[in-house]
């Protein structure tokens, strides 16, 4: 593990920061998935600073953690804890979606730190299988982790890798599903239904467990106890909510790629800053 | 020629395709060839048996086969996504243009039995558009060799080749087209197998053999033809081309693959923007409802053989169209 030693409080303050950054550059590049980054700021943030074995210093390393972003439209929250986490300057992020900058509006590996391109979705978990099986092979020790949203979960690639997964007794993998029930069109029960999405999980051969998706405290315990059952590859349900920390924002369709005005920026940064006092 | 080069032993390319991979794989742990239920039909279980781990089977799911196959490339495998060339280009194809190009994940994206090789099997089977929506595609080289050689080697240099390549071939014992000596294999660079100064044959897979075959017939009727092995699609040997095709009076292009979008197409578009215009034709399978029957009479039924490629080259020396 390469847990930074954060305190909950401390955690719960970086998320704040996050989002804060989320908004600030989105703004300025007048584009970008804002409920979904908001959303699943929480587990970028345990993932990077308490879970998983990556950083700048051993990104070539064949031993660190991988982290493979199957809901890639979700990319600037991505970008600001990769920017945090010391992956490149935090100001390249102001070239977000301007013409020739690498920072665009999904993953890309000519940004340091992006393990894979994402963007088209359901195929993150089979390149984490295809990853996990790597590890497998080689006997290493590093852990795969794919965050997929669960609007993707009706992509059919997603099960036939969950088949490949559970096959191969990948408990070197973990997806982690970003549950925050809303998806362009509506609610992912009222597009295409995926619930009881445990069961489905668990009756591919996964161990599964849900969580609070954005309580940094509760996210951190789980991820520690991975794999969740020795043998079997992992999920982690993680119930969220869209807009996370913007009061208006909140479970509301319109933000899933909803540029605030400037009069909602400033209001947005007001509530993130009295949350932040409130920790 | 053709009646002297067929007396060579020779094999289809896909058996040589597996014994190359067994080759490799003595010597490379990371040789992994992963399958879509296709181990059979890619005549890997040899393979399998002998290198278990080295073998990724994923079921009968192709997309999954390509997202594994970018993951496994990605941690340094040299990894050979082994799948009927029908199902891999097309409902992978998101996964091949994504995960693998893209991404540039250095996967060998292997599509056996391809164009008409399960004839009868019908069009679901049959790959025709592989070349067309892979030319399309950036960073990834499109590859079709045309004999046991030419199939050794691309295997080889795909394994030592860090970067994304399609390879496809199908199961019918093709006859080596020259002895090749110490000739180097180079994606990228085409073949010329006999020259002639009438008429250019440019084939790629298994359709150069036909073309040889129909120089053979051409000479008899006193014309003089230069068959190419453009085994490489994309990226096109066009030095070659362009020298060759400046230097006759007719250029027939013939492919086991829709008249669109491929080998003739590419010809096509690259010599009429340098202003080499002579009397050309793209061979291959028209677009309508492919005929039904096995390879050899699909082959025949669009005049992909000896009489019909020659009759062709003929006809376009006449200056008819």
């Amino acid at each position: 593990m390469q847990s930074t030693g954060m305190t909950t409080k401390e955690l719960r303050q970086k998320s704040v920061e996050y989002r804060k950054k989320i908004l600030k550059y989105i703004v300025k590049a007048k584009a970008g998935h804002t409920g979904g980054s908001l959303s699943c700021t929480d587990i970028l943030n345990v993932l990077y600073n308490e879970i998983m074995n990556v950083s700048p210093a051993n990104f070539a390393s064949p031993d660190r953690d991988r982290y493979i972003q199957s809901k890639g439209h979700t990319v600037e929250a991505l970008f600001v804890v990769l920017a945090d986490a010391g992956f490149f300057p935090e100001k390249d992020l102001e070239t977000l979606c301007q013409y020739q900058s690498h920072y665009i509006g999904h993953p890309t590996r000519k940004v340091n730190g992006v393990e894979q391109n994402t963007g088209a979705l359901g195929h993150g978990l089979p390149i984490a299988v295809g990853t996990a099986l790597a590890g497998k092979l080689d006997q290493k020790n590093y852990k795969v982790y794919t965050l997929m949203g669960d609007g993707e979960m009706p992509e059919g690639s997603n099960w036939e890798a969950a088949l490949t997964a559970a096959h191969y007794k990948l408990d070197n993998l973990c997806a982690i599903v970003d549950k925050n029930t809303l998806q362009i069109t509506a609610s992912t029960a009222d597009v295409c239904n995926t619930d009881p999405l445990d069961d489905k999980w668990k009756s591919f051969g996964w161990a599964v467990k849900e969580v609070d998706g954005n309580d940094v405290a509760a996210l951190a315990e789980v991820l520690k106890g991975l794999p969740f059952e020795a043998g079997k590859p992992s999920v982690l349900i993680a119930h969220t909510t869209k807009g996370k920390g913007v009061s208006y924002m909140e479970n509301v369709l319109k933000w899933h790629h909803g540029v605030p005005s400037a009069e909602e920026y400033e209001q947005a940064i007001k509530e993130l800053d009295e949350s932040l006092s409130a920790i | 020629m053709g009646e002297q080069i067929s007396t060579l032993p020779y094999k289809a390319n896909l058996e040589v395709y597996s014994e190359t991979l067994q080759r490799l794989a003595e010597t490379d742990r990371n040789i992994i060839a992963v399958t879509s239920d296709s181990r059979g039909s890619g005549k890997l279980v040899p393979f399998g048996k002998k290198y278990p781990d080295q073998i990724v089977e994923v079921g009968i799911a192709e997309q999954n086969l390509v997202g594994v196959a970018a993951g496994l490339a990605s941690c340094g495998k040299k990894v050979f996504a082994t799948s009927p060339a029908c199902f891999l280009t097309a409902r992978a194809l998101e996964q091949i243009k994504n995960d693998v190009a893209y991404s540039n994940n250095p996967v060998n994206v292997i599509g056996i039995s391809a164009g008409v090789s399960y004839g009868a099997l019908g069009s679901t089977h049959h790959s025709l558009h592989d070349y067309a929506a892979l030319r399309a595609i950036n960073n990834i080289t499109v590859v079709a060799p045309a004999d046991n050689w030419e199939t050794a080697r691309a295997i080889e240099l795909a394994a030592a080749t860090a970067e994304p390549v399609y390879l496809r071939f199908g199961k019918k014992p093709m006859p080596l087209l020259k002895e090749a000596g110490d000739e180097v294999f180079e994606f990228g660079k085409g073949r010329v197998i006999v020259e002639g100064s009438d008429v250019l044959i440019i084939g790629c897979g298994e359709t150069v053999y036909p073309a040889l075959e129909a120089a053979g017939l051409l000479k008899e009727r006193g014309i003089a033809a230069t068959v190419v092995s453009m085994h490489t699609i994309k990226p096109l040997d066009t030095a070659l081309l362009a020298r060759l095709a400046a230097a006759t009076k007719a250029i027939v292009t013939v492919e086991e693959h829709s008249v669109y979008g491929g080998l003739g197409e590419a010809c096509a578009a690259y010599l009429l923007q340098h202003g080499i215009c002579k009397p050309f034709e793209i061979m291959g399978i028209p677009d309508e409802y492919t005929v039904t029957g096995s390879q050899n009479e699909i082959f025949d039924h669009y005049f992909i053989n000896k009489k019909g490629i020659s009759d062709i080259a003929e006809r376009l020396l006449k200056n008819k169209y």
